[in-house]
């Protein structure tokens, strides 16, 4: 069967929100299901070089062939024949408000989220009118010499630097959503900071919202340039309501020699997806990598931001915080790779509980056998909201060096009675005693937010202690 | 006609875990009273202060507080903190994370009614109380008696009580852990905080303190009630003899056993 007739065919069958004529504006979603013709259809439409086409297919093979990861978290109930892979949304397309959640509309209206960006993250429109903000920020940035676009124009205007890095730092094979995602990537961002430059004002997926960013299957890739260094901002405390249940990501970082790279997030699915992300670094001589990473909804999280510390003098970091309410289990942690001497790394990972929510710190470090003089220090504080909640520690160590100074500590404590009658007995009813206590506890990841984020997080922890939400 | 008195509490049993500690108390405090309450350890002094200010973990198994002649057994503490009822704690906790500067302003907006509170107003009247307890402003940023010594912990009790501005202050033990000149700035402080509207209750094990603070009347609890109440002179006697004779008169053990 030749594929365009099955492409029509497909095209037809979830039919939904019509071609609009003139200016392109032509709207395509795919049919449900993962098939080759799917995964063609995806780089045709996109016009891709046929090289990238090649590792889709190839992605989608070992995709096909791996099995289910049989730890962590309780993935059985992900139906991949029911997700739609692909969906190109232009403006003038509306999925209907209504269709939205009460919980989530209830969320904007207390986080006093404007309209149009309302609209926005709740899939109803796919465009935010951010372009006036982002438009100075993205002239002071060319003037600087950085490339910030969506990885869909990265891979149209700089194809020989997309396909030198993509997939390198995470390979298809390395784990079956990594390859999932490579067979079906759409947006995420690109960027490359040039040697020595020092990029200021955080980069935030936020100002270029209306270039898909926030799909559900999005690749990042960001190489900094030896002694540059960026801070990247994705997401928003706002709870991002997707129709499709999985949203799996590949974020790549290369920070070259004694470049800076910072990594934020802070997402909030509505809590139906599963969240299974890959995200990793590759950390050169003396270069430092962070990843800043709190993850706040969703039904099933998995996450193990990673740092592989490659040359002499390289840090890696992973500042994290993650809560888990009534039916959600967060299963995030880190790994530290340490190939080489006089490498350093920090892990502080802090969950909450509540509700019957379970939340659980996987991390790995390893130390490879010449790589002497290396400091590893691992905290994990989880904090209990109730008897019906969970959490539990799972750090796994590998270290083939002896000269190694490794510290971990992992502490589980309950909400104190004492403590929540100390604020009670200075007026705060119990809620917002309990949210004081929590944001006093994610203090740490907090205050290395930029403001406009953490006034956000602290309204959103009310929100959430108040349980009028979700 | 005297007034509503502030505090009147009648024949008070509590417990906690199953474990009964006031066994039948009546304490009544007007306004414009500074009452003391002495007893040896363990007699029931701290459970008395936690009871009155709503902490869930004690029961009330019989009796009343009033407060303004208004019942507040089935009352949260946070609803007992906005009628003007507040307890320096003997052992204050620390909430690690919540700088003390964000904590009394969520105090403040709580107790005064959010729409009554000027930031700016709040920081100039927060630097005025931390100079007048010898408080250095650096502690607005640290966190809530993280890392605090024993001493700071309890002049920050004071600064909480001069922002809250209470109609009842319970001062538990207000004085362990404070140095010579710490005692003194504190004692002034509450003195100074002290309006003719207000009722005091201190609670200590010491006579150094009522020279500051001078108490009105002195009650003696004893295995969870209240075995002898008078002037200032109660805590003199005290101070010469010690519990002994009561703790017989009880028929309970006396101390140093
Ligand atoms: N949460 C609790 N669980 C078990 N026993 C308790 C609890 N709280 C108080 N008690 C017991 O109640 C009794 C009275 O304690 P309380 O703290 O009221 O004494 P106190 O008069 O304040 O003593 P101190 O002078 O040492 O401060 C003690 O025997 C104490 O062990
Ligand atoms: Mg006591």
């Amino acid at each position: 069967m030749s594929s365009d007739a099955a492409l029509l065919e497909e095209i037809g069958q979830d039919y939904k929100y019509g071609f609009h004529d003139g200016e392109e504006k032509y709207v395509y979603k795919s049919s449900k299901g993962l098939t080759r013709e799917i995964v063609e259809t995806i780089s045709k439409q996109k016009n891709e070089p046929a090289w990238m086409l090649e590792r889709r297919l190839e992605a989608l093979d070992i995709f096909n062939s791996k099995p289910m990861p049989e730890w962590g978290s309780d993935l059985s109930e992900i139906d991949f024949s029911d997700i739609h892979y692909f969906m190109k949304a232009n403006e003038g397309v509306e999925k209907s408000w209504d269709d939205v959640p009460e919980y989530i509309k209830k969320t904007f209206d207390r986080l006093g989220i404007p309209e149009a960006e309302r609209k926005f993250l709740a899939g109803v429109s796919a465009q935010y009118d951010s372009e006036v903000v982002y438009h100075s920020i993205r002239e002071d940035l060319e003037k600087l010499g950085v490339i910030f676009l969506d990885m869909d124009s990265g891979l149209k205007e700089y194809p020989e630097i997309v396909q030198k890095y993509f997939g390198t730092i995470i390979p298809s094979a390395d784990n079956k959503f990594a390859a999932l995602n490579t067979a079906v990537w759409s947006g995420g961002s690109f960027i490359v900071v040039p040697a020595g430059v020092k990029v200021e004002i955080p980069l935030q997926a936020y100002f270029r919202i209306n270039a898909q960013n926030m799909g559900q299957f999005e690749r990042t890739l960001i190489i900094a340039q030896p002694g540059s260094s960026v801070h990247y901002i994705e997401g928003c405390t706002a709870p991002i309501y997707a129709s499709d249940s999985l949203h799996s990501a590949v974020v790549e970082l290369i920070a070259e020699e004694g470049s800076t790279i910072r990594y934020t997030t802070i997402q909030n699915w509505s809590n139906n997806v599963f969240n299974l992300v890959t995200k990793r670094a590759y950390a050169y001589k003396n270069a430092t990598v962070e990843w800043i990473d709190g993850n706040l909804g969703s039904k099933i999280t998995m996450k193990y931001p990673a740092v592989h510390l490659m040359e002499e003098g390289a840090r890696g970091e992973v500042l994290s915080i993650a809560y888990a309410g009534k039916g959600q289990h967060q299963d995030a942690g880190a790994k530290m790779v340490h190939l080489a001497p006089n490498t350093a790394s920090t892990v502080l990972s802090k969950s909450i509980s509540r509700d019957g929510g379970r939340t659980s710190y996987r991390g790995l470090v390893k130390v490879a056998p010449d790589a002497h003089n290396v400091k590893v220090n691992v905290r994990c504080d989880a904090l209990l909201l109730d008897d019906k909640s969970r959490s539990d520690t799972y750090p796994y160590m590998e270290i083939d060096n002896k000269d190694v100074q490794v510290g971990h500590e992992a502490t589980v404590s309950k909400i104190g009675d004492e403590q929540l009658f100390y604020l009670m007995s200075r007026g705060l009813s119990e809620n917002d005693a309990i949210a004081m206590i929590v944001n006093g506890f994610f203090e740490p990841f907090i205050k290395e937010l930029p403001m406009e984020y953490a006034v956000e997080l602290n309204r959103l922890i009310q929100l959430e202690m108040e349980g009028s939400i979700g | 006609m005297s007034e509503t008195p502030l505090l009147v509490i009648k024949n008070l049993h509590a417990s906690v875990d199953g474990k009964p500690i006031l066994r039948g108390l009546d304490l009544t405090v007007n306004r414009g009273e500074i009452h003391a309450l002495m007893g040896p350890n363990g007699s029931g002094k701290s459970t008395l202060s936690n009871v009155i200010c709503g902490h869930p973990n004690y029961e009330i198994s019989e009796g009343e507080i009033h407060f303004l002649g208004q019942n507040i057994n089935e009352m949260e503490a946070d609803e007992r903190a906005k009628l003007g009822i507040f307890l320096a704690f003997q052992y204050p906790t620390s909430i690690p994370g919540v700088t003390l500067a964000n904590f009394l302003l969520a105090s403040v907006k709580a107790i005064r009614g959010a729409d009554n509170v000027k930031l700016l107003a709040f920081r100039k009247e927060l630097i005025a109380q931390m100079q007048e307890l010898g408080i250095n402003q650096d502690f607005a940023k640290r966190y809530v008696n993280e890392g605090f010594s024993g001493g700071e912990k309890k002049r920050c009790e004071i600064l909480q009580m001069a922002m809250l501005k209470p109609s009842l202050a319970i001062l538990d033990e207000t004085d362990s852990g404070l140095d010579i000149d710490a005692l003194r700035i504190v004692s002034d402080g509450v003195n100074r905080l002290t309006t003719p509207e207000m009722g005091v209750l201190v609670i200590t094990h010491y006579q150094r303190l009522l020279n500051h603070i001078k108490p009105h009347k002195v009650h003696v609890l004893v295995h969870g009630r209240i075995v002898q109440s008078g002037g200032p002179e109660v805590a003199l006697q005290l101070e010469e003899k010690g519990y002994d004779e009561l703790l017989k008169a009880h028929g309970l053990e006396p101390a140093g056993v």
